[in-house]
């Protein structure tokens, strides 16, 4: 049946996420039949995506549209090559067995938040490969990191697992922002957010600067030196989650964005020579750091490193034949390591360790784990005629061309290469052969929902290997040429070139892997005492960097917030003062201040009164006294208003003053001071000497302003539509619920955060000694009000 | 504040200010005041209460926590502008229905509902904090 491929695209990257929400609501109702019921939302969509490979591998190109924000140009756009389906494929098909698997895996461990988890991953996974949009990618990139973070820390009550998730979220979702400033920088270049219409970015000034973000977030996502570090952490995570998200498929979102943005950056020397270096450091390094292990999980993180690396190093040598061995061995790889994770979460689980130092002769009790190791192993050692094989075969054959940096980048493929088979003989050989050694849990086979993944996809390797023609029709070539940006024809055929430079080359490998696998145990401490003269480790710097951001932090917060109220009064003030009057002398604005006075005989009474009360404040010997000569003197200016026609202002001012009064004398009887106040001389010249440049800079201020031309534009427009629109006859008030209804909206929200944020000083104060309480002034809001109504 | 002549009056006054208080708020559209001062207002009163009869007695008389009231002025207030959703028009756009009752014109408006948010507010936010400092007086 053939799906339209808008319902396939719903299927595969919507579905998970609607089940996801379910996980736990399924759970309760199946209980531990979860895993077989969520594993049927991949198959669903493992068999919408096959239904449209019949089309993509006949070269044609699928894309979907959504709207999205059509006001903003966004499209949620989706687009199916061959690429784009090798990756949702692999995500899809090994995703059913691994929730299978988790099923039985933690039988009664919150089973129900831990599929949902899986499938809202599977879900973001789904849309990271099959996006369009740069902006979906974005968001789907860093939906895999937040649910690889939940996963990690999926048993949150070891500090282990915590470290490790915080760990994996920040270096990946670092990568993500570069991935996001990217994503701008394309749009900014092309016009469009669709990556399929970017075209070629290569002639751009600021192509260096993209091939700097793209790699800095493959890299990151893709654990390459010198991100590799959280990887191995990630190992934390229960192991189904390291099968899947940490070998198969959210890792290599970062091989999959070097590979979709090929066409548009890649074919340039600082792009390939940079993949190869990065890549194949990568390799030697996991590979090597491999043989220094002996816990069965960190093994395999340490060769999913170098797979990595081995992937990055194809895709910058970026050949053709190059291009199709990283097709080849991102499936190769997908299909063997998921399996040996799962047989080492199903060894762990059936013995009760993961050392393999300390497991022997499980192929009695555990012999279809043994089978599924057999399978898997063959393929990372690389033996004919497995699909494993054919890729080795066919990234040898792509670098035996002679160039310098080929050759280098060869010298580390076999190298890698036979590390990772050695480590692929010790993977089988020392846990099944041999004697049976005691473990804490007498052994015992999993169950079938754990072994259906390895044994599957054990065979599944083997028949691809078989019809290697099939395969490359149907997904190699596709992907190759979606990679490329070329048509591609499939040039795989089972058999072996006898004669050809790269089977010398495997056999090398082979030679040089059972060599190895011979001295490991030699390898092994040598590498131990190297690392203990070292001393120092990524994951260590990691911590530098952390814990140094944090100090940094903490010293910039405790210079800023040093927690003493006078000073942050004193910095307020000067600040203020320095804001009044900075502009107007710097802008040659000072004022030149009033010729004449002609003020009425009232109003030289109220000005009079209000220098009343300001002089009484600063005479006053007692506080309470000075409390009410600021009334006094507010309730002068509040006439003042009344007397220049502005009664909504001098009604307002009139109750702020009687409730400031009120409320400071409260604070005053709270804080328990003296009556007077008496301070040394210093303080009293620091703060009076701010007071009056203070009054001064407003004085200034207040007189720029009147001495401009008056603005009548606004207050025409009030007055002329304040009736007829908004139905009111006090303009003051129409602006405020009406014309400006926003602004009030938002300065009420303050009001009560205010509120809130004064209860809750008043309450911290009360737990502690009542003294360090702030003078709590309600005026703030109000005379930004009134500043406001006075442009009315 | 131990006075009996304060304790008998202050009932009343808190009564006749309240009032005001409402008056002040709903003649705001056409005249001096509003929600703002109308809320102002209605603050003092509850001051004035608390500080004759103790905060404890202001606090049951309100029956919710003043910060509540505000909370629920933002929330009137943001769904007056919400209305609008309804009619397809802007965010905060005024809406106005005039009833006639024997002649006599009663407007009602989201304007006038907003304002009555802003009233909540200012009243609860400052109601809140002069009880929380009136707590202490008593040196509780």
């Amino acid at each position: 049946m053939e799906a339209t491929p808008a319902i396939a695209i719903a299927l595969v990257v919507l579905l998970p996420f609607v089940a996801a929400a379910l996980a736990p609501l399924v759970h309760r109702l199946v209980g531990d039949l979860a895993g077989w019921v969520v594993a049927l939302v991949p198959v669903a969509g493992f068999i919408a995506l096959w239904g449209l490979l019949g089309r993509v591998s006949d070269g044609e190109i699928i894309t979907i549209a959504w709207p999205w924000a059509p006001s903003w140009g966004l499209e949620l756009s989706f687009l199916v090559d061959g690429l784009s389906l090798t990756f949702a494929l692999t995500i899809a098909g090994i995703g059913a067995f691994i929730l299978l698997y988790s099923g039985a895996y933690l039988k009664g461990h919150k089973q129900g938040r831990f599929l949902g988890f899986l499938l809202a991953f599977m879900g973001a996974m789904q849309g990271l490969v099959l996006a369009d949009n740069l902006v979906a990618l974005y968001l789907f990139w860093e939906l895999t990191s937040v649910a690889s973070f939940l996963l990690i820390g999926f048993d949150h009550t070891r500090q282990a697992a915590r470290r490790a998730a915080i760990q994996a979220l920040l270096v990946t979702g670092f990568g993500g922002l570069a991935l996001l400033a990217a994503g701008v920088t394309i749009y900014t270049i092309s016009g469009g957010w669709d990556l399929s219409a970017a075209g070629d970015l290569k002639g751009h000034l600021a192509y260096p600067l993209l091939v700097g973000l793209v790699l800095l977030a493959a890299f990151t996502k893709s654990a390459q030196l010198p991100f590799h570090f959280w990887l191995p952490n990630a190992m934390e995570a229960p192991t189904p989650v390291s099968a899947y998200l940490h070998s198969a498929t959210m890792v290599q979102g970062g091989v999959y964005l070097v590979a979709r943005m090929t066409p548009h950056l890649g074919g340039e020397a600082i792009w390939n020579l940079t993949l190869m270096a990065f890549g194949g450091a990568t390799l030697l390094w996991g590979a090597i750091a491999a043989l220094r292990q002996t816990d069965l999980k960190q093994l395999l993180a340490q060769t999913t490193l170098a797979s990595l690396g081995l992937l990055m190093l194809l895709l910058g040598a970026g050949t053709e034949l190059a291009v199709t061995a990283a097709v080849l061995y991102f499936i190769a790889h997908a299909l063997y390591k998921a399996g040996l994770f799962l047989v080492a979460g199903a060894i762990d689980h059936g013995t009760g360790t993961r050392d393999i130092t300390m497991l022997g002769g499980l192929r009695d009790p555990m012999t279809l784990s043994f089978i599924g190791t057999i399978m898997a192993s063959a393929a990372m050692f690389g033996l004919p005629p497995l699909i494993g094989f054919f890729a080795k075969e066919e990234m040898y054959a792509a670098l035996a061309i002679g160039q310098f940096e080929s050759l280098l980048a060869l010298a580390a493929l076999v190298l890698g290469n036979a590390l990772l088979g050695a480590i692929g003989l010790a993977l089988l050989i020392k846990p099944f052969m041999g004697q049976l050694l005691p473990t804490p849990i007498e052994p015992h086979e999993a169950p079938v929902a754990m072994l259906a993944g390895p044994l599957v996809m054990g065979v599944l390797g083997i028949f691809l290997g078989f019809v290697p023609t099939l395969a490359g029709q149907l997904a190699v070539a596709p992907a190759t040429s979606a990679i490329l940006g070329v048509p591609v024809e499939t040039h795989l055929k089972f058999g072996v070139d006898l004669l050809g430079p790269a089977f010398w080359l495997s056999v090398a490998t082979w030679v040089l892997a059972i060599g190895l696998f011979l001295r490991l145990d030699l390898a092994r401490s040598l590498l131990r005492r190297t690392a203990t003269a070292i001393g120092w480790s990524f994951d260590i710097g990691f911590d530098w960097v952390y814990f140094g951001i944090v100090r940094v932090a903490g010293a910039v917060t405790r210079l800023l917030h040093h927690g003493r109220l006078e000073l942050y009064l004193f910095l307020v003030f000067v600040l203020l003062v320095v804001a009044a009057i900075g502009p107007l002398w710097l802008l040659d604005g000072l004022p030149r201040g009033p010729q004449t006075l002609d003020l009425r005989f009232y109003e030289w009474g109220l000005v009079g009164l209000a220098v009343l009360g300001v002089v009484t404040v600063v005479y006053a010997r007692s506080r309470l006294f000075a409390i009410l000569a600021l009334g006094v003197q507010g309730l002068a200016v509040a006439l003042l208003y009344l007397v220049f026609g502005a009664p909504d202002l001098s009604f307002t001012q009139f109750m702020v003053e009687i409730l400031s009064v009120v409320i400071l004398a409260l604070v005053m009887i709270r804080l328990d001071l003296d009556t007077a106040d008496r301070r040394p001389l210093e303080d009293w010249a620091r703060d009076g000497g701010v007071a009056l440049l203070g009054g001064v800079a407003v004085t200034m201020l207040l007189w720029a302003v009147i001495e401009g031309p008056f603005d009548l534009r606004l207050s025409t427009f009030f007055n002329a539509h304040s009736v007829p629109i908004a139905h009111g006859h006090n303009v003051v008030n129409v602006i405020l619920v009406d014309f400006r209804g926003l602004d009030t909206l938002g300065e009420i929200s303050v009001v009560m955060t205010a509120g809130i944020a004064i209860l809750a000083l008043i309450r911290g104060a009360r737990r502690q000694k009542p003294v360090e309480v702030a003078p709590v002034e309600p005026g703030p809001q109000p005379k930004r009000r009134a500043a406001r109504k006075a442009v009315a | 504040m131990n006075s009996l002549i304060f304790r008998t009056i202050a009932p009343l006054l808190v009564a006749v200010m309240l009032v005001f208080s409402v008056f002040v708020l709903l003649r705001g559209h056409n005249e001096p005041g509003g929600g703002f001062i109308g809320g102002l207002i209605a603050a003092s009163a509850l001051t004035i209460y608390g500080m004759a009869m103790g905060a404890g007695a202001a606090r049951t008389a309100l029956q919710l926590h003043p910060l509540a009231y505000a909370g629920f002025g933002v929330a009137l207030a943001a769904l007056a502008g919400a209305l609008s959703i309804v009619f397809d028009v802007p965010f905060l756009t005024g809406l106005w229905t005039i009833f006639e009752f024997d002649e006599v014109e009663v407007a009602i408006s989201t304007p006038m509902v907003f304002d009555i948010g802003v009233y909540f507010v200012v009243f609860g936010t400052i109601a809140a904090v002069a009880l929380a400092l009136e707590d202490e007086e008593g040196g509780a």
